[in-house]
């Protein structure tokens, strides 16, 4: 019988949503009326806004007062996870300290103040920070030009996928050359950010060594072939070997190579995606280059060309100025115009600057080869757990940074599945592990990825949760089932999660839906949805 | 008003597969396993999914059918269930299944609970087909159906789940094979047909079956490419299976689920085709869609038959779709496709790799192994 001995608790503050803490009349600030001289000087303000862009009825925002408001915030962050509150191995995601130092210099107003609109001539620092940053960005991947325009992983793969698009149709080949290739372990973004794009997706599955072999990528191959997009180390922390081979083939039938580095961190220092035949590649500085990941907020891509390439990227890039100074390039080229507006998520480029600028090169190579140490350490013990096993045991090459687990004997055996074990970490005061990417081609899945950050204490905490739980698991699957017990929240089960009528991303979602979400009104929606 | 839970035991099911027999189909087998010493397998993994449901204490009505067949598991695990029919004299057939079945569903009763195997579950679609969910405890010697629970556990965890509410229904798949052929050493698994089951993928076996999608949205994707790639005035011959029927679905026309139907322009011109209707209706150009059999990978010659090595070969093998979600491609082994059309040099020119469409603008590629 397993015992939790953290005694942890999570807070739990049952806190309702702000609009239903909405009460009529309360407010956080009551702004001075506008002196009765300006009034009468400037008149009805509104009176020049057309009558379209002029709201008949106040927009329906919450009414809280101003410590009300402040205890909701801290409350729901109470409720959090991560990495600056307890060991976070979340697989694919690539969790790692993100210095405070960095935080101080983002929020001063030497970068926070600063306006995109403004003059070129009042932005040089940070010009010539993001200039060198491309500089640096071009020597770590062998690439000839960097944008951090996109404001997410996805994003920058989409900028790839949008990048193969453009050449194909400056050369006008597009409507002959219609597919992109992938593989089953890539991010799933190499498959959906190209289909965005227009183009049909090929994924090949992965052979008994868990990476797609040569003779797939062979069979999908054809005179439709625009490129292949994919990720390596894949997300189960695999290095495809034949990486060389699939670029020269894809090469060989016309098609481009874009090499998704959201995983690049065992990679720092030790493999370039230029030296690789890769023509663009894209970097998440939220990921790899410390950044804050999380919260779905504040990401940035760092994409990544070939010279050929140059003029298809997104405007405007940052170039000197010929007189030591440096100036937004606004040449249209034969390019895709914008991904996002301005010149990227500025304070993530300063962070991952700063972040690179303290490591160095020979700093940047550690954190790559402590990455991979971490892990295989992790490996070397998750391997005599019980319950756990490593899939493909055919394939003998070291993993990298990550690796997925499956839970499929401890499942077989007790019934504990990879989602009770997911659930119930967090009750040992651990951040829960990422099970996988869709779709899940591993039973049970369960992915680990320590990444350099944490020290082998941290290790153990974390490997001690995980012995627990299999321990229990083993002798008492029901309440290694029921968890968690002491978190934020309690479980969510069925497929709510992915169910878009259980989705709700807006208060006027929320209440519109809302009544579907009875166990009745499910299983009629089901019925009606039946045509499925 | 109070959650009311059906139970019904195959109480021989299993008995073969400890003694080698691959399965307890008829009563010469029953009677053989006895001799061999088979104990019976389902009453007591019942008597553990019941265990795990009493230890929860919740409320609910439970109506068993008679003796053996629930009743006595019922009882043996602390419940005082409401009896459904008369106790039946010596082992049970499929008939007494059946009918327990259908007592229960007119009831009605909110969920059966059942223990058997694969010939338990055809009972059940015969019985009630998708009037009443069930949950199916692991319990027989053949488990090529998607319905069970991975375990007694399992399925206990299902019945609560699904009792709390916010639980979704899916139709999965009722597959078994020839058992006669079975112990000749060949494996041929056909679909007869689906039972609604609460929609908890990570309890379900169905991966290893290949029938549980999570992913809908794939299949209505690949219902849509195909729908739309449809040409006037060409023939189109759609397999069995939910992939197609969505197909059907798209196109509003009605699909039979486990037969071959014929389109054309939109409107439905044959219902559960066989060869012959088949090949009068084939005239000119025709496309043939189908789906491989989930956790085993054959598109042709299980199940659909009617489409026969001729019918194939003048269609032309240009002109055939294989469709699949990627759950179903991972639940084939090394992620192969099998044809048996009867026609080996048919068989031979399908050998190697072969598109199948995934989704609405996604493919793989998979080896065919014949």
């Amino acid at each position: 019988m397993s015992t939790n001995k953290t005694g942890f608790q999570a807070a739990r503050w049952n806190e309702a949503l702000i609009s239903e803490l909405s009460e009529e009349g309360a407010r956080g600030i009551v702004p001075p009326a506008v002196d009765a001289e300006i009034a009468a000087a400037v008149g009805d303000v509104a009176a020049s806004l057309p009558p379209g862009a002029r709201r008949a009825a106040p927009p329906d925002l919450p009414e809280v007062t101003q410590h009300r408001v402040l205890r909701h915030f801290l409350r729901l962050s109470q409720m959090c996870m991560g990495f600056d509150v307890t060991t976070d191995m979340m697989g694919t995601c690539t969790m790692k300290y993100s210095p405070k130092a960095h935080e101080h210099i983002a929020r001063g107003a030497k970068l926070a103040d600063l306006h995109p609109l403004q003059g070129v001539d009042s932005l040089q620092g940070l010009l010539e920070l993001m200039y060198r940053f491309n500089r640096i960005m071009c020597e770590i991947s062998g690439m000839d030009e960097f944008t951090f325009q996109p404001a997410s992983g996805a994003q920058g793969i989409y900028t790839n996928a949008c990048l193969i698009r453009a050449y194909h149709e400056s050369r006008g080949d597009l409507g002959k050359r219609d597919e992109i290739i992938t593989t089953s372990f890539s991010h799933p973004a190499d498959a959906a950010t190209p289909a965005v794009a227009g183009f049909k997706v090929i994924t090949l599955m992965p052979g008994e060594m868990g990476f797609a072999g040569v003779d797939a990528l062979k069979a999908a191959i054809s005179d439709r072939t625009a490129g292949l997009m994919l990720t390596n180390p894949e997300d189960t922390g695999q290095y495809n070997p034949n990486i060389r081979q699939f670029v020269d083939l894809v090469h060989e039938a016309g098609g481009l190579c874009a090499y998704d580095q959201a995983n690049g961190n065992p990679l720092l220092g030790v493999v370039r995606a230029g030296d690789t035949g890769f023509d663009m590649c894209q970097f998440n500085l939220h990921k790899t280059f410390s950044a804050p990941h999380g919260s779905l907020g504040m990401g940035c891509a760092a994409v990544g060309v070939k010279d050929f390439l140059r003029k298809f990227l997104p405007r405007p890039l940052v170039a000197e100025d010929g007189s030591g100074g440096y100036r937004l390039d606004y040449d249209q080229g034969e390019g895709i115009d914008k991904i996002r507006a301005f010149i990227g998520n500025v304070h993530a480029v300063l962070k991952a600057y700063s972040w690179v600028m303290s490591l160095g090169a020979e700093g940047l190579r550690a954190v790559a080869e402590t990455a991979v140490l971490n892990n295989n350490y992790m490996l070397t013990k998750m391997r005599g757990m019980r319950g756990v096993t490593i899939p493909w045991p055919a394939n003998n090459y070291p993993k990298l940074e990550q690796v997925r687990y499956s839970f499929e004997q401890m499942f077989a055996e007790t019934g504990v599945t990879s989602h009770d074990v997911i659930d119930r970490m967090v009750d040992f005061g651990v951040q829960h592990c990422m099970p996988s990417h869709v779709p899940m081609l591993v039973p049970e899945p369960f992915t680990v990825e320590p990444g350099e950050s944490l020290t082998v204490a941290e290790m153990d905490q974390m490997l001690a949760a995980l012995q627990a739980i299999s321990d229990e698991a083993y002798s008492d699957a029901e309440k290694a089932q029921g968890g968690p017990y002491n978190a934020s929240t309690t479980r969510i089960d069925g497929d709510v999660p992915e169910d878009p009528d259980c989705w709700a991303f807006t208060y006027r979602g929320y209440q519109r839906k809302k009544p579907m979400w009875t166990s009745e009104n499910r299983r009629k929606i089901e019925r009606h949805d039946g045509g499925y | 008003m109070t959650f009311r839970l059906g139970l019904i035991v195959n109480p021989i099911a299993g008995m073969g597969g400890t003694v080698g027999l691959k399965g307890s189909d008829t009563p010469e087998i029953v009677a053989r396993a006895r001799e061999l010493g088979a104990e019976p397998q389902a009453p007591e993994r019942a008597g553990q999914a019941l265990g795990a449901i009493v230890a929860a204490n919740v409320a609910l009505d439970l109506f068993a059918a008679p003796g053996e067949m629930g009743e006595a598991e019922a009882r043996a695990a602390g419940f005082t269930p409401k009896v459904i029919g008369s106790p039946v004299e010596g082992d049970t057939v499929a008939e007494d299944s059946v009918r327990a079945a259908q007592a229960m569903a007119e009831l009605p009763v909110d969920l059966i609970l059942f223990a058997g195997g694969d010939g338990t579950a055809r009972d059940l679609v015969r019985a009630i087909g998708g009037q009443v969910p069930v949950v199916g405890i692991p319990a027989g010697v053949k488990m090529h159906s998607a319905v069970y629970a991975t375990n007694p556990r399992a399925a206990a965890r299902m019945v609560l789940r699904y009792m709390q509410g916010g639980i979704s229904i899916r139709e999965l798949e009722v597959m078994d094979i020839d058992e006669a052929a079975f112990r000749e050493g060949a494996v041929s698994a056909k679909l007869y047909g689906y039972l609604k089951v609460p929609y908890l993928p990570d309890l379900v076996q169905g991966t290893k079956a290949g029938g549980v999608s999570r992913d809908r949205t794939a299949l209505a994707g690949i219902a849509v490419r195909i729908a739309e790639a449809m040409e006037p005035g060409r023939l189109y011959i759609l397999g069995p299976g939910t992939t197609m029927r969505a197909v059907a679905d798209k196109i509003g026309v009605e699909k039979t689920l486990l037969g071959v139907d014929l389109v054309r322009d939109g409107e439905r011109i044959a219902t559960d085709a066989g060869e012959r209707d088949i090949l009068a209706a084939l005239d000119g150009t025709a496309t043939i869609a189908v789906t491989p059999i989930g956790g085993q990978g054959h598109f042709f010659g299980r199940g659909n038959q009617q489409i026969s090595a001729q019918i194939i070969s003048r269609v032309g093998l240009e002109h055939i779709t294989v469709a699949a979600t990627m759950e179903k491609i991972a639940s084939l082994r090394d992620n192969l496709l099998h044809v048996d059309t009867g026609d080996r040099a048919l068989d031979a020119r399908f050998s190697g790799w072969r598109r199948v469409i995934t989704g609405y603008h996604t493919d793989t590629v998979c080896r065919v192994s014949t």
